[in-house]
């Protein structure tokens, strides 16, 4: 089945929309994608008539232009004929927002209805869902517009099974700098589930790293998803909940009792190359690595610090983390001391973390970054950077970002995120050089470079 | 896919749910895995030639259908030095429920691991590799992974066993030929896709890995009901 329809809509229209309950969700869809949006929206009730001026229209035929999408916000029981309208006007997909299928008992309905899109290869989100939001394209989210916090467009995008969860991981997307191509709130994934998402994102030009918030897998829907995961060169990370509801299950053999469900999913994730998030900051932590770093390192760090106190808590949360911080060889020790200022020479420590003290200036944070640059034993640079240290100006996040412009090892930086540092945020952020707001939080980013599949 | 002779082994696990040790141990050998030189000996006259023929000391098995868990029961005795040791292990096993023989085979060295399977509900085939021995659960120090397997994916499991020195040669023990034992998963979990959904679970706990070989010391094939 071709999801294009459904994800890249020219034209959608939404279908039970409500001449009298301006919250009904098929209002507030229509609402927004008609005044926000670029595909074009039209508005489906077969009671007709007029809604602020637009025609409602009363079949989809009488729509004087092709559809691509339908969003399907009617009754429940109602649904199956709606997507047979859909089916016979040549609409490419739909998302079905409605609720009353299996998540309330009603399995024959929701099978009813996946019986006859399949028969007619008609791809359907949902149902019991937010469907996808795709900015500045399409949106069939039933919030309203003004309570939506929108992240900057991007590459990062993000599935789930739960509605609620996908919106909270925009609003941190938008306050972490995490721009965002496509989130999708999979609702009961009847039909499309979320291997066959991950395969169409895999191929999605608009996309460089697929998130997911994942429930549960029906019978062999993990195999399937894991097969797909192995074939995809993207990034990919999961966060699984439901790890602990396992219950005691009857088990006669080691094996079986040892393999219970979670570890059984941690472990295929970990096999393909799947990064898997303990929390949702660590997802989002995740995606803004990967989305500048979409390559595997080994896990040797390098980390440039003013302060001392910070470079020791990063050592030990990157050793507790699985990466190794090296010993410095000779020549690079060497190297540093020649590149540093001279007031810096006899203060500053060249062991690994380089620690350039409160004395240090932004042409001392380039010099240290160009040396560990090339150093053959460190993949990954993490640099804790303190704009309070006096030295230091707020240049120095775009200095540094076009410095990484030529020398290309990935640099992770920790930067407080308060608004009076957020220009130096931004000069990272501008030169595609993730910024944690925590150490742990930036060895995190690390990590999940070593944990992403070789590409 | 699977050999007749191997069909043929796994239908007897019809009637109890499970593959005795016998069996499975035929069904590992015909799929080209090492188990020890065994007898399944029905009378005492039948065991003594062989632990004679295979060399003290011998271990013995108790062969029941009742009986899953042998330890637990008394029914695995190891170090048997003689005949006279052969035959009071024979007796004292005779009396355990459902007495069908016993197994007599050779001892094998080696540091203990267990393999093992499970079709997993979300996952299909998985396999799992780790310390084995009667206290696996306790230490539950294991790998697991979605089947097929390949090389890197092994390597992966043997790396991620915390009590991996075990199997480097600790404290001027032998260290364990790694290249034989990842062959034997391999083949295992090539064995585990052909099975597919007729079983529910297996463990081969132990298996002795030592530099020389890596043997099925025991087996046993939970079939689906």
């Amino acid at each position: 089945m071709d999801l294009a329809g459904i994800f890249r809509p020219d034209t959608m229209a939404i279908i039970g929309v409500s001449l009298t309950n301006d919250t009904h969700p098929a209002n507030v869809i229509y609402n927004k994608n008609r005044l926000r949006y670029e595909a074009k929206a039209y508005a489906v009730n077969p009671r007709g008539g007029h809604i602020r001026g637009d025609t409602l229209y009363m079949r989809l035929a009488d729509i004087p232009e092709k559809i691509d999408l339908a969003v399907i916000a009617v009754k429940a029981e109602l649904v199956p004929s709606v997507v047979e309208e859909c089916i016979s006007a040549g609409v490419k997909g739909a998302v079905i927002v409605s609720g009353g299928f299996a998540e309330t008992g009603l399995i024959d309905l929701q099978d009813r209805l996946v019986a006859l899109a399949r028969e007619a290869r008609f791809p359907f989100i949902g149902p019991n869902c937010l469907g996808v939001y795709a900015a500045p394209r399409m949106d069939t989210f039933f919030i309203p517009s003004e309570r939506m916090v929108r992240p900057e467009k991007g590459k990062v995008t993000m599935i789930s099974q739960s509605g609620g969860v996908v919106v909270d991981q925009m609003v941190k997307a938008a306050a972490e700098g995490v721009g965002l191509s496509t989130a999708i709130s999979i609702g009961n994934k009847a039909l499309i589930k979320e291997a066959d998402l991950l395969r169409y994102f895999a191929d999605d030009p608009g996309t460089d790293v697929i998130t997911f918030y994942i429930e549960g897998f029906g019978k062999n829907e993990g195999r399937e998803f894991a097969i797909a995961a192995s074939q995809c060169t993207k990034p990919i990370i999961v966060l699984k909940s439901g790890k602990t509801a396992a219950g005691n299950k009857a088990v006669s053999s080691h094996t079986a009792s040892m393999a219970g469900d979670y570890q059984v999913f941690a472990s295929v994730m970990a096999q393909k190359g799947v990064v898997e998030a303990t929390d949702e900051f660590e997802l989002m932590a995740f995606a803004e690595s990967l989305s500048c770093y979409p390559k595997n390192i080994t896990g040797k760090i390098g980390i440039i610090t003013g302060s001392g106190g910070h470079g020791a808590l990063c050592t030990d949360a990157c050793i507790s983390h699985g990466l190794v911080v090296p010993v410095l060889g000779e020549d690079t020790r060497l190297a540093l001391k020649d590149a540093l200022s001279p007031v810096l020479r006899n203060i500053a420590s060249y062991e690994n973390p380089v620690d350039l003290t409160g004395s240090s200036t932004d042409d001392d944070f380039l010099a240290a970054a160009r040396v560990l640059s090339n150093d053959p034993e460190i993949d990954c640079i993490i640099m804790l950077l303190l704009p309070y240290v006096p030295g230091i100006t707020v240049d120095l996040g775009a200095k540094l970002g076009m410095m990484h412009q030529h020398d290309g090892k990935p640099i992770i930086a920790y930067v407080p995120h308060v608004e009076k540092y957020k220009i130096v945020v931004d000069g990272f952020s501008f030169y595609n050089i993730p910024v944690a707001h925590s150490v742990e939080d930036a060895v995190h980013m690390a990590e999940a470079m070593r944990r992403n599949k070789p590409c | 896919m699977l050999k007749k002779e191997m069909d043929d082994l796994l239908q007897s696990a019809q009637t109890y749910g499970w593959v005795m040790e016998p069996f499975a141990k035929q069904l590992f050998a015909l799929a080209g895995m090492d188990v020890p030189r065994f007898r399944w000996a029905r009378s005492i006259d039948e065991a003594i030639p062989f632990a004679r023929d295979v060399g003290y000391p011998v271990v013995m098995k108790i062969v029941s259908p009742q009986v899953v868990h042998k330890s637990d029961v008394g029914g695995v005795m190891v170090g048997i030095s003689d005949d006279a040791d052969l035959e009071s292990a024979f007796n004292g096993m005779s009396k355990i429920n459902g007495f069908a023989g016993v197994i007599v085979e050779e001892t094998v060295q080696g540091v203990e691991l267990i393999v093992g399977a499970t079709i997993d509900d979300q996952f299909g085939p998985v396999v799992l590799l780790g310390i084995g021995g009667t206290t696996t659960e306790i230490y539950h120090d294991v790998g697991l992974a979605m089947a097929p397997l390949c090389e890197s994916d092994v390597e992966k499991m043997i790396r991620s066993i915390k009590a991996i020195p075990l199997l480097e040669g600790f404290r001027g023990a032998e260290r364990v030929n790694i290249d034989l034992l990842k062959k034997l998963v391999i083949k295992f979990s090539e064995l585990v896709m052909d099975l597919g959904d007729t079983i529910e679970s297996i463990d081969l706990n132990p298996v002795m890995c030592s530099s020389k070989r890596c043997v099925i010391a025991d087996a046993r094939i939970m079939v689906k009901k």
